[in-house]
């Protein structure tokens, strides 16, 4: 247990809290990225370099950009929905 | 000290479960499941760790350094994608709800029947 | 059950679950202590039997094969939930309309400034052909087709995020994406049958292995081509349908 895992599990620990506190979902998907990151990091520390490219990629590339277009797709509809309400001009 | 990763491992089990359990959005729900998923790679690459011993690749080194276990991490890396798929298709679902419910909250789910 | 309620018996059950798994998770071995035999052989006879060095590689496509296969088609089988939850809804007739308004605003966004289509035009080779390399030498360095899988599909990303106009606009994109996906999974499986054909038993890995370079491995170099054709396709069928338009397609017949 050298002192860069122990340290790199902390942040680990205290990323996630961050990524589960974070209730605002654009916000929560650049926060998920970085946890992503830190997660990466710690899996080099366990000398996983396969694991840790694996996880950068997908932490820090495809999933906050999935999470972005959920979030765009559920904007998009709401607005379209308040626009078909409103009376139209 | 030797218990940290799995003490870590157990923590964020927990605060991603409390995420879930909390949650007023359900994008915000999915993303708490990953946190979740995050501590199982954490508890598979923890079994296979051993001290003072180099990455499975023998590229550049002799191949009778001791390694660290290198099944453990096949299984993760390929989870770890696979999973990323898993909650594309939870985020396709929250977008299915948003649209038949016209909410984002959990709470409020079901309270409309057709 | 109110929100206070829930949260009242969550907190009760998080005691019991933490008291669980502290207690589950101290019975393991102590970190560091790893003495597990099959993680050793394998490390001991990846060079001398299949003459590849990343030895995580050979695991996953060689001797842990078939679970590679059972993962491969979980992400077949979620590329196709995603699909059918987000196109059921496309054929009903309330929906064209909220979806010519979308396209409206999207013809009417600005396009993005030049500066960033020209670094968009200029990383997405470099992405490709870095995809490219982490998908072929996944068997001699750490990498392999499901990292290589995902860089390529962040190529088509960066390609579709930087340019307004593309040559593409007039291809069927995500059919495309949707069948190269397709051809992967089957890549792999035809390579399990092929270990059949061989005489052996499924995924056997019946190509020669070579002595040194790139073309070692036997079957795990194919493996990791097809793995990652398969998820560079998932990763992009699944952005594709969450856009709600082709990936390629420029911005609302622009």
């Amino acid at each position: 247990m050298t002192a860069l895992q122990a340290v790199l599990l902390i942040l680990v620990g205290a990323g996630g809290l961050a990524v589960a506190a974070t209730r605002d979902p654009v916000r929560q998907a650049l926060v998920a990225s970085l946890f992503g990151l830190l997660l990466g990091a710690l899996f080099f520390a366990f000398q996983a370099p396969d694991v840790a490219l694996s996880q950068i990629v997908v932490g820090s590339l495809a999933l906050p950009a999935m999470i972005l277009l959920a979030i765009a797709r559920t904007r998009a509809r709401a607005a379209a929905d308040r626009q078909r309400e409103e009376p139209s001009e | 000290m030797s218990f940290l990763p799995y003490a870590v491992a157990a923590w964020l089990f927990l605060v991603g479960v409390w995420g879930i359990v909390t949650s007023r959005n359900l994008i915000h729900l999915v993303v708490c499941v990953t946190v979740v998923q995050a501590s199982t790679y954490i508890v598979l690459l923890g079994i296979g760790y051993r001290t003072d011993a180099a990455a499975p690749i023998f590229a550049d080194i002799p191949t009778s350094t001791p390694t660290v276990d290198p099944v453990v991490q096949a299984l993760t890396l390929t989870d770890v994608v696979v999973e990323a798929t898993v909650v594309a298709l939870l985020l396709a679902l929250a977008i299915q709800a948003e649209r038949r419910f016209g909410t984002l909250d959990p709470n409020e789910l079901g309270a409309l029947r057709g | 059950m109110t929100p206070r309620a829930r949260l009242a018996v969550f907190a009760l059950a998080a005691v019991g679950l933490a008291a669980l798994l502290v207690w589950g998770l101290a019975g393991l071995p102590r970190f560091g202590d790893y003495e597990g035999r099959y993680g050793r052989i394998i490390a001991r006879d990846t060079v001398p039997q299949r003459k590849a060095t990343d030895a995580v590689g050979v695991t996953t496509f060689d001797y842990r094969g078939i679970d590679t296969l059972g993962e491969e088609f979980i992400l077949l089988v979620s590329v196709v939930g995603v699909m059918a939850l987000l196109r059921a809804h496309r054929e009903e007739t309330d929906e064209s309309r909220a979806r010519a308004q979308e396209l409206e605003r999207i013809r009417k966004a600005p396009l993005p400034s030049e500066s960033l289509t020209l670094l968009g035009q200029t990383l997405a080779p470099i992405v490709l052909v870095l995809g490219i390399y982490v998908v072929a030498h996944g068997h001699l360095t750490p990498g392999g087709g499901f990292q290589g899988g995902v860089v390529l599909a962040a190529a088509l990303l960066v390609l579709y995020l930087t340019t307004g106009r593309t040559a593409f606009r007039r291809l069927r994109a995500v059919a495309a994406f949707e069948a190269v996906e397709a051809l992967g999974a089957l890549g792999y499986a035809l390579i399990g049958v092929g270990g059949l054909i061989a005489g052996a038993q499924f995924l056997h890995n019946f190509i020669p292995h070579g002595h040194s370079g790139l073309l070692t491995g036997g079957t795990v170099p194919l493996a990791n081509v097809s793995v990652g054709f398969a998820v560079a396709g998932a990763i992009a069928t699944l952005l594709s349908e969450m856009l709600d338009q082709d990936l390629l397609r420029s911005r609302g017949g622009r």
